[in-house]
């Protein structure tokens, strides 16, 4: 009985379990899965000779690995300390993975045997390490790779989990050392390879600490205490504030599609990373497996990272932003993509209109205010309507009609001896309060465009309006008073399709 | 009373060192170590001592080298000295003109430097020695009570190595009359590998005993001292073979062997 009794809730747990992994393999909420080989998939041992590992410095990506089987790959990460420019004038004693911030771009394969080698340059003053997170074992090669300046040590790891992983130096001072720009990103490609693209970048925040202010000029050396304080004075894209602007512009032509491997070193700041004029098509959170579609900005944890990919739609720069916008602004945490090829009006019009604008300082018409007074003390004349009606149908309905009623032949009809006007005044009403779309016959020539209704209009207006339209360019008409106007926009419903 | 009397009596023996004399007086004192030796003790006394007032200098190592051949560096053994050991040298046996003959020997093995001192009839230094001598300011036994001192000696430990023609003896003497002990050289020690940080120095224990462990963890002291983080991660970087370009030594010796 108590056995049955197990049974019955072990295939009740067995049968859950079943459900819940269907439905993860057919994919979440977040998007289809990019690759097909799960996390624990081996793919068997290295085949053929080892191969040297095609290392580059950023924004540059070793090219997409054609393999489709597993080898022994060779990596040799030489660590220099080197000074060279954070900004202008302003020089900081870097520590680096291959002589430049971020650390080389090193590109495998899922499945791949990584032999790696790390070799401490002799004139280095400080021992360093790697923790790889693309390893999986301790300290993710941090314990094996400990190295004396002038030595060199050797680990290899199996590159197991596909994805975008950081890697940084981890001795200690931890912080100290990835403040000095010991960071930078491993590719471990799905065995498949990622989507072919035509353009691929390699960027990587990270925030420094200097003794002197934002921009001080000559050697400038860590502080501490604004480390410890995380009150960075520098967030910038790969290691100095000009390394992606100017002439060191990330490029593009109109219509690529363009992936960035964006990675953020820290220490400290997260990044919320933004192209302005962009919206990724995909975003591979945190590197991972799933992509998000149509995002704006996205999170860069310290110490993570993100592919983003979009297709370039029209000329221009795109800027490179951690939209945090201090940093961007005050920090340098700016960098440029700049895409060039030709114009596309129907994407994007580039300034259609430059024109002054007054909001509500603009003066009120005497003529309008005139009638509006006129109007409350109970005196409104037709005199004053036609006055004001001209003052504001100058200002909207001019556009189309044309300044003298003319209207344009064949697109807006006239209004100056208009026969479609002047025969029936509650229907002129109702068209400037509903709009009017479909054909229509003016002065024996058809017309069939669509006026919106003019909402933004006051009853008053359209009443002064219409006035001075009934008595202007040779018609001739009684006025229409506000109470008309008030009437029919009681009386009549705006027809579907006419909103404005 | 006699605690009174013994600390008048260390005064007077500071105040009565010649600065002039090859080696200084430091100590007693106590230091407070980055990586405390046990949980809860955060302090460690440490008996007076004399230390060298700088640094051993390339001549003087070349004429220990010239009475000793078998630190020469075509005859060491790949045992006892890797393959940095001395290459700044012209030649085995003479410094040649790039090198500064009073400037810091470099490239020294810790079997070499030890021997060296032998020779001399004195020893390296203690780990707990040189960081005493290392922590006083100019004014105190306690730099970190004189302003700016822990971002200074961060600084100094940080510059790069230098081009190799820098003197000993150049910068200010620290309050116990000893010199460059931040930012000319990384300097051996006798005990080298006792502070353990660990290959992976973010691990909260020691590769081999529960004394020691890695910055961030609870055994850290004092977590502001960085220089003294880098001085502990480039010792525990160390084989006793090893040389490397910024690192030489300098020599102490006991209070009763000075005495003798």
């Amino acid at each position: 009985m108590l056995r049955r009794a197990f049974w019955g809730v072990a295939v009740a747990l067995i049968s859950v379990v079943v459900v819940s992994a269907a439905w993860y393999a057919v994919g979440s909420a977040q998007g289809p899965a990019r690759r097909s080989a799960s996390a624990d998939a081996d793919l068997g041992p290295p085949q053929g000779e080892p191969i040297k590992a095609q290392i580059t410095d950023a924004p540059a990506v070793p090219p997409p690995i054609k393999r489709r089987s597993p080898a022994k790959v060779v990596v040799e990460l030489e660590v220099r300390e080197v000074t060279s420019e954070i900004s202008d004038g302003v020089q900081y004693t870097f520590w680096t993975f291959g002589g430049k911030v971020p650390g080389k771009f090193i590109r495998v394969r899922q499945g791949d045997t990584v032999e790696f080698h790390l070799q401490n340059h002799p004139d280095s003053k400080m021992p360093h390490n790697i923790d790889l997170h693309a390893v999986t074992g301790p300290g993710g090669g941090a314990t094996s790779s400990f190295t004396a300046p002038g030595h060199q040590s050797q680990f290899t790891f199996k590159a197991l989990n596909a994805g975008l992983y950081v890697y940084h130096c981890a001795t200690a001072p931890v912080g100290m050392h990835v403040a000095n720009g010991m960071y930078g990103l491993i590719l471990v490609e799905p065995p498949d390879g990622l989507p072919p693209v035509d353009r691929e970048y390699y960027v990587m925040q990270g925030d420094f600490y200097t003794v002197g202010k934002y921009r001080a000029k000559g050697l400038q050396p860590f502080d501490m205490q604004r480390a410890i304080d995380e009150q960075a004075t520098y967030v910038v894209f790969n290691g100095s504030e000009n390394a992606l602007v100017g002439e060191n512009a990330l490029r593009a032509r109109v219509g690529e599609r363009v992936r960035l491997f964006v990675g953020n070193g820290g220490p400290n700041l997260v990044s919320s990373f933004h192209v302005i004029g962009e919206i990724f098509d995909k975003v591979y959170t945190e590197g991972g497996t799933r992509y998000q579609e149509n995002v704006q900005t996205t999170l860069v944890p310290a110490g993570g990272s993100v592919i983003v990919e979009f297709k370039t739609e029209v000329p221009g720069t795109l800027i490179l932003v951690d939209h945090s916008l201090f940093r961007a602004f005050n920090k340098g945490a700016l960098g440029m993509l700049k895409v060039e090829g030709a114009e596309v009006k129907t994407v994007y019009s580039g300034k259609e209109v430059d024109a002054d604008y007054l909001g509500d300082k603009v003066v009120p018409s005497t003529a309008v205010a005139r009638a509006a007074e006129a109007l409350s003390r109970g005196a409104l004349d037709p005199k004053a309507q036609i006055a004001a009606g001209e003052v504001l149908f100058k200002g909207t309905c001019s556009v189309c009609h044309q300044p003298e009623g003319q209207g344009l032949p064949g697109v807006f009809p006239p209004l100056a001896k208009s026969d479609f006007l002047m025969k029936d005044k509650r229907r002129s009403i109702e068209v400037v309060v509903n709009g009017l779309s479909g054909p229509v016959t003016v002065n024996g020539q058809q017309y069939n465009s669509v006026m919106p209704p003019m909402s933004q209009l006051s009853d008053d207006g359209i009443a002064n309006i219409l006035t001075y339209v009934r008595n202007s360019w040779g018609n001739t008409g009684d006025p229409v008073s506000p109470d008309e106007v008030i009437a029919v926009r009681a009386k009549t419903s705006r027809p579907p399709g006419a909103a404005h | 009373m006699s605690l009174v009397a013994g600390a008048a009596v260390a005064l007077s023996v500071v105040a009565a060192a010649p600065a002039s004399a090859p080696m200084a007086r430091v100590g007693p004192g106590v230091l407070r170590p980055v990586y405390v030796p046990e949980p809860g003790v955060t302090e460690i006394a440490v008996g007076g001592f004399e230390l060298d007032r700088v640094p051993v200098t390339h001549a003087e190592f070349l004429g220990f080298v010239l009475q000793h051949p078998r630190w020469r560096r075509d005859q060491v053994p790949a045992l006892l000295a890797d393959a940095g050991y001395l290459a700044a040298w012209a030649v085995p046996t003479s410094l040649g003109k790039e090198v500064e003959p009073d400037g810091p020997v470099t490239g020294v093995s810790w079997f070499a430097a030890k021997a060296y001192c032998a020779a001399a009839g004195k020893r390296l230094p203690t780990e707990a020695e040189w960081e005493l001598a290392a922590s006083a300011g100019r004014r105190g036994p306690d730099g970190r009570a004189e302003p700016g001192f822990t971002q200074h000696t961060l600084v100094a430990a940080t510059a790069p190595v230098p081009a190799g023609r820098r003197r000993v003896g150049q910068d200010a003497p620290n309050f116990w009359g000893v010199h460059d002990l931040h930012g000319l050289v990384w300097e051996w020690v006798l005990d080298f590998n006792g502070t353990l940080v660990t290959g992976d120095s973010r691990e909260g224990k020691s590769a081999d005993t529960l004394r020691f462990c890695g910055v961030g963890a609870l055994a850290a002291g004092d977590k502001s001292d960085y220089a003294g983080f880098l001085r502990a991660a480039f010792r525990s970087s160390l084989s006793a073979r090893y040389t490397a370009a910024s690192l030489g030594f300098r020599c102490a010796r006991d209070l009763d062997a000075g005495a003798r």
